[in-house]
């Protein structure tokens, strides 16, 4: 079933920040920063836009989903719980040795997620590989790639991007999360990428730049991309990196750090 | 073994994929802007719609295979093996090997008989590389028979697959009507004198060199394992306790490869001396492939020579 109501989904991306400073809480490590810039993005896709039944998580036609920047596995892993993969209490496990939500997402340990990632840069292959299988079969069935935009500053994207274009990939959509930031601090900073529109344009994607934390502009921007035939589709979705808690927003350090008890304590109360 | 009839395992490969492609409509094949070396360009002539071209990008061509794969299809990736397991190593480790994803990675111009090219496209630790990663099977075919055995049998098993392939054509040694089976070595005479253990481009080197030393009345046996991981133990410790001298002879660097495997066996299960013939932890260097042999010592002759 597919949520179209504004307000519900912005209350489930909500839900889905929550599980996210759960979950890297109760770990007391992972990545906050990362995961709480693309929670709406994730919660859109979820519940809004992919044909996906959390049942048949494995169904052939299904829409898939490539979470190249692996580590904001808390934002998939609050995400797939929501919407039923698996029991939210398994999100208080996130990176203990006895659960199957490890660091980073493995694709035969939890239901929902279609594809292993982790290593930066990998991601829009395999996805590239999901879409023309799509192609071949004539499935019909969709692509999504989350990229990071620290993450595109690695060689593969843009061999990927290439394939995309070559074989003309109109079912694969990639989102950049463009919040900014990377661990050593600001994009600019550290690799000049300047330019991400131009970039993924110049390499024949058609391109969109939207609000990334704005739930409405999501769901216009990928009912958008949908309508375009004959070219991939790349969704530059700026965001905040740590989005939703005060004290997280735009700060490089809260990229793979986690609260303590109090700073735990107010992120709960903020994302009420 | 038929010394007049030579086939370089790369176009055993491109036969054979042609071959499996009119059987099995899930197989699908990429490569790297290398097709008319890896030989996937017969399979690509003639199905033109389940063959990838990635261009000079192997790992994305990696990539693209592991995403063919999460949906069911059996993918074939080839490239040159200093690229496939070089370049692509973390596209491979990661995107692959880790879901335990159903590609098979073929290969070719493996070891120091690419020849003329020297030392850049020379792949001389790819054994070692491959079978170091958890899930991977390491499989590096002999001759023409067993190369198109191989070929069809890894897409009948699920699980990625790394399988070493040669340029320089070496002679056909095995019968069609030979049997194989992975993880299983074969051994071709029974001599107690010495175990020459071989692999690939060097079995042959390793049969000329046996029948060399029968001439100076020096009987030996030569054990051609294909699959190096996992390496057939068995084989292994019945040559250490039935013949004299043990020695190893690969087209591979000496650290990491066929000699470090079975020496790793030995250790543990059957404390014997062990000679390693391969590549001496050296770089290749430009050459003909059988002066690059002698050079580097893993010829018929230089085997010979060390008894």
């Amino acid at each position: 079933m597919k949520i179209t109501s504004i307000q519900a989904l912005e209350n489930i991306a909500k839900d889905v920040r929550r599980g996210v400073i759960e979950e890297v809480y109760s770990a007391q490590s992972g990545h906050p920063g990362g995961a709480l810039s693309c929670a709406d993005i994730l919660t859109v896709l979820y519940f809004n836009q992919m044909n996906i039944n959390p049942k048949d998580p494995r169904a052939e036609g299904r829409d898939r989903l490539v979470l190249s920047k692996g580590h904001c596995s808390p934002a998939l892993y609050a995400v797939l719980a929501r919407k039923g993969y698996f029991n939210a209490n398994e999100l208080k496990k996130f990176r203990k040795i006895d659960s199957k939500l490890q660091g980073h997402p493995d694709m035969n340990k939890v239901p929902g997620v279609d594809s292993s990632s982790g290593s930066l840069g990998q991601g829009m292959s395999i996805a590239n590989g999901m879409a023309l299988n799509s192609k071949l079969e004539s499935q019909g069935y969709r692509v999504y790639c989350l990229l990071g935009d620290g993450e595109i500053e690695e060689g593969q994207i843009w061999e990927a991007a290439m394939t995309s274009s070559k074989y003309k990939l109109d079912n694969l959509c990639v989102i950049v999360d463009n919040n900014n930031l990377q661990i050593d601090g600001s994009i600019r900073d550290v690799k000049a990428l300047e330019d991400i529109e131009g970039k993924f344009e110049k390499f024949g994607f058609n391109v969109l730049t939207i609000d990334g934390n704005d739930i409405e502009a999501l769901v216009n921007a990928f009912n958008a991309v949908k309508t375009v035939k004959g070219k991939p589709s790349a969704i530059i979705a700026i965001t905040k990196k740590g989005k939703g808690v005060s004290f997280m927003e735009n700060k490089a350090e809260w990229h793979g750090k986690a609260p303590n008890e109090e700073q735990y304590k107010i992120a709960m109360e903020e994302l009420k | 073994m038929n010394t007049e009839k030579k086939i370089a395992t790369r176009q055993s490969y491109g036969e054979a994929l042609l071959e499996l492609g009119k059987k099995n409509k899930n197989i699908v094949v990429l490569d790297a802007d290398l097709s008319t070396a890896t030989k996937t360009n017969m399979f690509a002539k003639k199905f033109p719609e389940r063959f990838f071209d990635i261009g000079i990008a192997e790992q994305d061509m990696i990539g693209t295979a592991a995403g063919f794969a999460t949906c069911g299809k059996i993918p074939y990736a080839s490239t040159f093996a200093v690229f496939a397991a070089g370049r692509a190593y973390d596209q491979v480790r990661n995107s692959v090997a880790y879901p335990n994803l159903n590609v098979k990675i073929c290969a070719t111009h493996a070891g120091i008989t690419v020849g003329e090219d020297g030392a850049t496209h020379q792949m001389i630790e790819d054994i070692s590389l491959m079978r170091a990663i958890p899930n991977m099977m390491v499989i590096s075919p002999s001759d023409d028979t067993q190369t198109k055995w191989v070929i069809e049998e890894i897409s009948k098993m699920d699980g990625p697959v790394y399988v070493r392939l040669s340029r320089y054509a070496t002679p056909v040694i095995y019968d069609k009507n030979e049997k194989f089976e992975i993880g299983k070595a074969l051994q071709i005479g029974k001599g107690t004198d010495a175990t020459i253990f071989a692999t690939g481009d060097t079995v042959a080197e390793a049969i000329k060199a046996k029948e060399l030393l029968e001439k100076k009345g020096k009987f030996v046996r030569v054990i051609d394992i294909h699959t190096i991981k996992p390496i057939d133990k068995e084989m292994i410790i019945k040559c250490a306790k039935e013949t004299e001298v043990l020695l190893s002879v690969e087209d591979h660097n000496i650290i990491g490869g066929l000699g470090s495997a079975i020496a790793e066996v030995l250790t543990e299960e059957y404390p014997k001396k062990l000679i390693r013939l391969g590549i001496n932890d050296s770089f290749g260097k430009s050459g003909k492939a059988e002066e690059l042999m002698q050079y580097f010592g893993i010829d018929a002759k230089s085997i010979a020579d060390k008894f």
